[in-house]
């Protein structure tokens, strides 16, 4: 039986190094293809840009020329950075009062946020897009009071299952010494929900960095771009894409990805598992 | 302490509440209204009833993609959930590189649905030009198109999910099983996978979701091509809104349909599947 397992393993991890490859291979051929000139892309995907093919650089240029690459990347950045920030902070809140304070108001909220949860984009977009016009919330700072709203059903679900199980021995003691609700919250009831904010935060930023109708609808797209924004951009009005273009904003959009994933990785894969178990 | 905490209530819950009434409350109850109505913009709307909802019976290209969605949606949810367990089963013996294969199968779903559909449109294309072939070449091309993009995507996820589940069954429980006599796959089909149902009703729930909503890859695979053919149910939506003026209120009216659907879907699944969970 040990042997035969051992056997089994060795050609197991080598029959699941080739799939892992075969997996990585869309990735590589579009990084391959960003270094071709563009009028060989589509025509010989598979080939590796020999002397004629090979044009170093260009489609990355072009492509960030063409699209503003690295202003959405600023905006994406920021989008989602403060979104997320807003999102932990207001709704670990809002999910600490109505896990502690009992009546119709707080149990109402609640059952909106799971309401919220189960509503598809499609049914508030088009009324979404012109109360945040009426607003004058399509910038990239209105947007992230959208997401705020968007986000809150997921967000205080997670929080408030956490906070349900903290035991309330801790937080009256603290009380009794004299925190004011705002300290205890803030001294003894986050820094304990510490991994429920990391499993929001992992799902949230998932969300939202790769999020393309909400903010394309929402901003003013001329004067904003995120980065999916930028990339549907080349594809332009009618039919033919910049192939090359296409290939060099691909990579450029793909490498912080992969770099953040390499850096967060333990975190997000944790995230996940979090965040399904209680969704 | 409830006493003291209530007097926050502006501090705590009214910033995330305003945020919610505007992103999420106000929107949702205007949907519903303006698809009673003719409108061009929010402000000329028109209650004309229920004819909204009769054009879209008629509405063939529309009853299409609701089909092509369905079919979609059971397609990708088996496809998807049963590749996930077979790998995560693999990936729980306890093989060299196991914690390798995990982040390689994860990876997809950090990559955003458009960026995700134009890698695919070039690997795609340039397969299926040796067959002097499109992916718009017809909607069968899309729709198969789109299951390898999903399944590329969303395996790495559901894996993550179910392996997290099998780690959690007790050892004792298989070993049981196999001194009683179970064959493997007894042990599997007896003891595995009833200890797994909540993993499985999460799993599912995810990609049906999922596939039901699915709106960026469509967009950036096939846009719909060939004449709408390839249209699920999200981007056939977005199209009537921004499409057409005039139909601003039909496509309104789909769009509750959609979430109508949506949410009878939740609903059911979740009791189907809880109900098959083993009590622990």
């Amino acid at each position: 039986m040990g042997t035969r397992k051992t056997k089994n393993g060795w050609i197991l991890t080598v029959v699941f190094s080739m799939i892992s490859l075969l997996y990585l291979y869309p990735i590589v051929l579009v990084f391959v293809n960003s270094f071709k000139k563009k009028a060989y892309i589509s025509k010989y995907p598979f080939k590796i840009p020999t002397d004629k093919m090979y044009v170093g650089m260009e489609n990355y240029v072009r492509g960030v020329e063409k699209t503003g690459l690295f202003s959405a990347l600023g905006w994406s950045l920021f989008i989602t950075v403060f979104s997320v920030a807003v999102i932990i902070l207001c709704c670990s809140m809002c999910a600490w009062y109505i896990s502690r304070v009992k009546n119709k108001t707080t149990s109402v909220i609640y059952t909106f946020c799971l309401f919220a949860m189960v509503v598809p984009f499609q049914m508030e977009m088009y009324t979404l897009s012109k109360i945040a016009n009426m607003l004058h919330l399509d910038t990239p700072w209105g947007l992230i009071i959208i997401y705020l709203g968007f986000g809150a059903g997921l967000a205080i679900f997670m929080f408030s299952g956490f906070m349900k199980s903290i035991p309330l021995e801790i937080e009256e003691a603290a009380m009794i010494d004299g925190c004011t609700p705002l300290q205890t919250f803030f001294q003894i009831v986050l820094p304990i929900s510490k991994p429920t904010c990391i499993t929001v935060v992992i799902l949230e930023v998932m969300w939202i960095w790769n999020d393309y109708l909400l903010p394309s609808l929402v901003l003013d797209t001329k004067k904003y771009k995120t980065i999916p924004i930028a990339v549907q951009y080349l594809k332009g009005g009618y039919g033919s894409i910049d192939m090359g273009a296409m290939m060099g904003v691909l990579v450029i959009s793909i490498i912080p990805i992969i770099i953040f994933y390499l850096f967060c990785q333990k975190y997000i894969i944790e995230g996940v598992i979090a965040g399904a178990v209680k969704g | 302490m409830e006493k003291a905490i209530k007097k926050y209530f502006p501090i705590f819950v009214l910033p995330t509440m305003l945020a919610f009434a505007i992103g999420f409350i106000a929107p949702f109850l205007l949907g519903i209204y303006l698809s009673f109505c003719k409108f061009t913009t929010v402000t000329d709307a028109k209650f004309i009833g229920i004819s909204n909802y009769t054009k879209i019976l008629g509405d063939s290209v529309f009853i299409h993609s609701l089909w092509y969605t369905a079919l979609f949606t059971v397609v990708s949810v088996i496809l998807i959930n049963v590749l996930a367990f077979i790998v995560a089963m693999f990936l729980t013996k306890g093989i060299r590189g196991t914690n390798v294969f995990r982040t390689v199968f994860f990876m997809p779903n950090l990559i955003g649905g458009i960026i995700l559909g134009y890698i695919w449109q070039l690997l795609l294309n340039g397969i299926l030009a040796h067959f002097q072939r499109t992916l718009t070449y017809s909607s069968t091309y899309g729709f198969w198109g789109l299951i390898i993009l999903m399944c590329w995507q969303q395996v790495g996820y559901m894996m993550i999910i179910y392996i997290s589940g099998i780690q959690s069954i007790p050892g004792e429980l298989t070993e049981a099983a196999k001194i009683d006599g179970a064959s493997s796959w007894q042990a599997l089909r007896h003891v595995t996978l009833p200890m797994l149902m909540p993993s499985i009703t999460i799993c599912t729930f995810l990609t049906l979701t999922n596939g039901f909503k699915l709106f960026d890859q469509n967009l950036a695979l096939t846009n719909g091509a060939p004449s709408r053919m390839s249209e699920m149910l999200a981007l056939n939506i977005y199209n009537t809104f921004y499409g057409r003026t005039g139909y601003e209120g039909v496509g309104q009216a789909k769009a509750v349909v959609f979430f109508l659907i949506v949410a009878v879907i939740a609903l059911v699944q979740n009791k189907l599947t809880r109900s098959r969970e083993v009590q622990q």
